[in-house]
């Protein structure tokens, strides 16, 4: 098992090095002077040379990129073009109602989503069956700024229940932050939940019609215990796996309901970052973000070996 | 003799036809996307006005029999500039799926097939998945100029691992089967085998995911707009009206909601017809739908 | 066999029939009873409905796909059929118990054994955490698993597939049902573990007087474990009686074709033929497979090396065949892939007509191939689906040049020569059945003019009736052309029908190697003549129809 832990850790590095080299690149060989691209056309020569030795632009590729990757394992992921302070303190400030808002959707999605997943799989071909469906093709298919108009529209300026924008964090008070995080959360978890019900339910069909839900049945166990004790764990490991890759998509999500709710988080930071083309900023919110998704895999990973003997027994 | 009714049944269904008559949904969402490919093509001809002809006279105009979706802050006709958004995204979509079935399908099927290549192959593509898509999108679109190839490249990078990794399972499952090693006892040789027997087998699952490759990329070129960071406002998209007309969503949410319908519908119907697909060449999914 | 109380089972005309547009019935009416303490087997070809009866009697058919619309099963004189679900429910497990042919799937993988078992307690007893505990435990010494608490706290994937067999059956005999379904509870294990699984399920019936519905397409399970037999086809009932009536005077045609196909575990005389020479020999083979990877031979781990193959040598002559024989594990398989070249041999010679190609390449390696051709176990996977039959038999030739047109004739012939309509090579595999498809395959390996055909356990996945034709093809082709044939199987019975030589493996080891004859009737190492005693049916002699009289010393 202690094998498999470390076999998931040693595989993560490659992974985040390839992220830190591809970052790197992006800037580096996208056609051009970087520091044009970065200050635009109408700059002045002193500004360009500025830049040029922020970033570090005048000394050979690869000495640049050792420089840079020290920087990095050292913390230091640079200083922005525009305020001149530290990116980690810039990004450090804005985290807080990005991680709320993501936390919120993920917790509306399990709860959500795995029963309507498990009974979708259990009433196959029903009516509730269809409903979920349905309902889960709907929340692939319409944007998460649709969806967060059509809630505003609906329970914002209709019945009044929930403010139009805003955020408040946790600091000032349980109420508040539920009653302001409520509909972005919402808006955000609709696609979560569209996936992740679907993969539930995907994943649940497949398990009933194992032979071990059969010779379940034929103890002559209840429904209950067949789909909850038999069935569902054996349907974990492709929703948690889901669950890891989907996080991708809710941080793209983040950015977008940031924007339809006017949460103060990293999705604005990165929007205002790229029109003012702030690049140490956008790559440092890169790294990170990628950097926490490779860790939620390696932490789902490793849980594959709580549900799964035969991953513990390796 | 495992005889579960499933195996008792399938030779019975596969003699069948391959395709059975559609669902009412897929025939609905055809054509849906039947009227949007076409009116979008023909926007020249049936826009009733000009989609960048302002008009400080009709500002903000609900919609009426000569603007049938109203007009926006600067009096254009809500309706022309949604006929002409569908051109773009409908171009986006189709140059991001193509794309990246073009990158993926070679990298997934060397990845599958040379073992040596896979291990790096991998840890790139799973290296290029953990960046979130919009974010790469934004980091690409912000170093270059916002065209519509840029924001195609930019909306394909994130997409490309999920079909290689699609065609190297595919790949590896095949390699084992009894016909790939008949095939090699045979004398057929590696790329022969690949061209014949490997790269076939791909060609159904590949159509699916290119179809839901489409429809993610009307989605994320949409978000992009909606941002700010996609194509120019100069040319309408669904995603820039939407962005224009949020500033007026308390005076008219029509602005925001006549595209966002439209866009909506599209998505959904390619999703749709995208299921039905997979349904059809995969019986065996049929029940996951 | 008491005939005078009630049955515990009694199937009167049941209807089973596919859900959808188009229905067909599955099942057309049959009917039979099982008596208190008897066993009961029906036995029948792929497709004839035997497993679907088992599951309507447990009431766990699928109900998307298949209903019943017809008929009674009355157990101990209720209909299951007109019960509630909860009813059904609380009789699976406590009245009526099934065994299921996997062991390997039958078993939740990521619950404890001793949890999976508990349940059946749970279920249907009111009973302590320590009683039920206690029960456990002594159900698992009942059927003679080791260590039982040890058992208790494994998982699935750490047992065999015979110790997993006897948890099914004892978790289906947990509390002393009168009814025990087995289905086909023994197809996937090896033979000696077969015999002691079949002998536990004999003892165990006769200690609890369960009555039992045995399901087997195996005529030598049916002598080794029926009462009474019930012989099945396409959803119908041929014919029932006692086991031994039956087997002595089958009335119907289709029985009687059914019991001559079952091959002889006698062989036939021996044809001498010494003097040939030796198209194929082996010397030294020995295949490691190594388990590790870069990551723990890192961590200073030595990789774990599996001995697949240990030390084989033999040689073939022309036109006989060399059989290998042995159980799941033995490496007879591996030992077929490294002679074709699918798996590098790690160590040892092989001369194929004196040139050794164990390690050539390239050019080399295909100008080899093409003297030898192998025909793979299942023939649905052996076919690509995508391709049409003629294009999947001219691959080969057109590989080494052939001309199109000239190939495109010599198909024709070949499809005459295995038994098939030439009509068919525009056609594609699905449409041909699972016989005709290894004849397709075997006529696949003709066109590319072999002189050795390895045929891996080319028989298994057949049914009997079909078995027997595929063997006699493989047997007249191989006489015909003169050519050699390597043919592995697990099945001793095939084996003494094909071969002239029989090589016996154990554990990647040759054990023992010799004429078949002397082999299957005197065999001198302990481990074939264990095999030869636990061939099912053994004590059957299906060509005369009665016992056989005098037992072979074991």
């Amino acid at each position: 098992m202690i094998q498999y832990f470390v076999k998931r850790l040693v595989m993560a590095i490659p992974v985040m090095f390839f992220v830190a080299v591809f970052v790197f690149l992006l800037l580096r060989l996208t056609p051009g002077d970087p520091a044009v691209i970065i200050a635009g056309d109408q700059a002045t020569q002193s500004q360009l040379e500025t830049i040029r030795s922020n970033l570090g632009l005048d000394e050979p590729l690869l000495g640049q990129f050792v420089t840079w990757m020290g920087n990095l394992l050292q913390g230091d992921f640079g200083v922005s073009l525009i305020s001149q302070q530290p990116v980690i303190e810039l990004i450090g400030q804005r985290v807080g109602p990005t991680l709320s808002l993501a936390v919120v959707a993920m917790a509306m999605t399990l709860v959500m989503a795995l029963p309507l997943g498990v009974m979708a799989a259990w009433r196959h071909g029903r009516l509730l069956d269809r409903a979920v469906m349905i309902f889960s093709v709907l929340g692939f298919s319409v944007p998460v700024f649709v969806t967060g108009y059509v809630l505003i529209a609906i329970f914002a300026v209709h019945f009044q229940l929930f403010p139009v924008q805003g955020y408040k964090p946790l600091s000032e008070g349980l109420g508040p932050f539920l009653h302001r995080i409520f509909l972005p959360a919402l808006a955000l978890a609709s696609i979560y939940i569209a996936l992740v019900s679907r993969m539930t339910r995907a994943s649940m069909l497949e398990i009933l019609q194992e032979d071990y839900v059969r010779t379940a049945r034929a103890k002559g166990l209840g429904e209950k215990i067949v789909l909850f004790r038999h069935a569902l764990r054996n349907a974990a490991i492709p929703i948690l796996t889901i669950v890891g890759t989907g996080f991708a998509m809710l941080i793209s999500g983040v950015v977008v309901t940031e924007s339809v709710f006017n949460v103060p988080g990293l999705g604005r930071l990165v929007v205002d970052a790229v029109l003012a083309r702030d690049y140490p900023l956008i790559q440092a919110i890169i790294l990170l973000t990628a950097g926490l998704y490779v860790l939620i895999n390696l932490l789902i990973d490793l849980s594959y070996a709580l549900t799964d003997p035969r991953v513990r027994y390796q | 003799m495992t005889l579960s009714a499933a195996s008792v049944l399938a030779p019975r269904q596969r003699r069948g036809l391959p395709f059975r008559r559609p669902h009412w949904l897929t025939t609905l969402a055809v054509l849906v996307l039947v009227i949007i490919i076409i009116t979008g093509i023909l926007a020249p001809l049936l826009a009733p006005f000009e989609p960048t002809e302002l008009n400080s006279m009709m500002r903000l105009k609900p919609s009426d029999t000569t603007h049938w979706m109203g007009t926006d802050s600067y009096g254009r006709d809500m309706f022309s500039r949604v006929l002409y958004g569908a051109r773009i995204s409908l171009l986006v979509g189709f140059g991001t799926a193509i794309g990246c079935l073009a990158v993926g399908m070679p990298l997934g099927l060397i990845s599958g097939w040379f073992p040596w290549a896979d291990g790096v192959l991998m840890r790139i593509m799973d290296g290029l998945m953990a960046i979130p898509g919009i974010l790469l999108a934004i980091a690409v679109v912000a170093l270059t100029k916002a065209g519509l190839v840029t924001v195609i490249i930019a909306i394909m990078l994130p997409e490309i691992p999920q079909v290689v990794r699609l065609v190297r399972s595919r790949v590896i499952a095949i390699r084992s089967e009894a016909y790939v090693e008949a095939a090699r006892l045979l004398g057929t040789s590696s790329t022969r085998i690949i061209w014949r027997h490997l790269l076939p087998s791909t060609f159904g699952p590949m159509i699916v995911q290119g179809t839901y490759i489409y429809a993610a990329a009307i989605l994320t070129e949409a978000a992009l707009s909606f941002l700010g960071v996609g194509i120019g406002t100069e040319t309408p998209t669904w995603g820039n009206i939407m962005a224009e007309g949020r500033l007026y969503f308390a005076i008219n949410p029509w602005l925001v909601f006549w595209p966002a319908i439209v866009l909506s519908l599209c998505i959904l119907s390619i999703n749709i017809l995208g299921d039905a697909l997979r349904d059809s060449l995969d019986p065996k999914m049929k029940s996951r739908r | 066999m008491t005939t005078t109380s009630s049955p515990v089972l009694s199937v009167r005309d049941l209807r089973v029939a596919t859900i959808g547009s188009r229905p067909s019935e599955i099942l057309k009416g049959i009917s039979f009873d099982i008596n208190p303490g008897e066993v009961v087997c029906l036995v029948g070809e792929s497709g004839s409905g035997k497993s679907v009866t088992s599951l309507v009697t447990m009431d766990l058919l699928p109900e998307q796909e298949l209903r019943a619309t017809g008929g009674e099963v009355l157990l101990n004189g209720e209909d299951i059929l007109r019960a509630t679900p909860a009813r059904t429910k609380a009789l699976r497990g406590a009245e009526m118990a099934m065994i299921f042919q996997e062991p390997m799937t039958a078993l939740n993988p990521v619950l404890r054994i001793g949890l999976q078992m508990e349940e059946v307690y749970m279920a249907h007893r009111d009973m302590s955490a320590r009683d039920r505990r206690a029960a456990v435990l002594e159900a698992f010494a009942s059927v003679q698993l080791p260590d039982p608490p040890r058992i208790y706290d494994s998982y699935p994937h750490q047992l065999s597939g015979g110790q997993r067999q006897r948890v099914m059956i004892a978790m289906a005999l947990a509390l002393k049902p009168r009814l025990l379904i087995a289905d086909e509870p023994t197809t996937a294990l090896d033979v000696t573990t077969q015999k002691q699984i079949l002998t536990l399920i004999r003892q165990l019936q006769d200690e609890n007087g369960t009555s039992v519905l045995f399901i087997t397409h195996d005529m030598g399970v049916v002598v080794d474990i029926a009462d009474r037999v019930c012989v099945m086809r396409k959803g119908e009932m041929m014919e029932s009686g006692p086991v031994r009536e039956l087997l002595a005077a089958p009335k119907t045609d289709y029985t009687k074709d059914l019991l001559a196909a079952i091959p002889s575990l006698t062989p036939p005389e021996p044809v001498e033929s010494e003097d040939a020479d030796i198209v194929l020999s082996v010397s030294g083979f020995s295949k490691e497979f190594r388990l590790g990877s870069a990551l723990s031979r890192i961590m200073g781990r030595a990789d774990h090396a599996v001995r697949a193959v240990d030390d084989v040598s033999f040689r073939l002559r022309r036109g006989r065949t060399l059989g290998i024989v042995g159980e799941s594990g033995s490496g007879k398989s591996t030992v077929a892939r490294c002679v074709m070249r699918l798996e590098e041999p790690s160590a040892g010679a092989m001369l194929l007509d004196g040139q050794d190609i164990s390690h050539i390449q390239g050019a080399e390696l295909m100008r080899a191939r093409q003297r030898l051709q192998m025909v793979f176990q299942d023939p649905n996977r052996s076919l690509n689906p995508r391709i049409p039959i003629l294009e999947s038999l001219c691959e080969g030739p057109l590989n080494y040049g052939r001309d199109r047109a000239e190939i495109r004739e010599r198909a024709v012939e070949i499809m005459e020569t295995v038994g098939l309509d030439p009509e068919g090579l525009s056609r594609y595999p699905h449409q041909f059945s699972g016989g005709q498809r290894q004849r397709i395959a075997i006529a696949r390996a003709l066109l590319m003019d072999p002189e050795v055909i390895v045929a891996d356990e080319a028989v298994s996945a057949l049914d009997v009736s079909v078995q027997a034709q595929v063997l006699d093809l493989l047997d007249r082709i191989r006489r015909e052309r003169n050519l050699s044939m390597l043919f592995i199987t697990h099945d001793l019975r095939v084996a003494a029908q094909i071969c002239d030589d029989v090589m016996v493996m154990q554990k990647g080891k040759v054990v023992e190697m010799g004429p078949a004859s002397e082999v299957l009737s005197n065999p001198r190492h302990a481990y074939t003549a264990a095999l030869i005693d636990a061939a099912p049916g053994r004590s059957w002699d299906f060509e005369a129809g009665r016992p056989v009289t005098e037992v072979q010393p074991a």
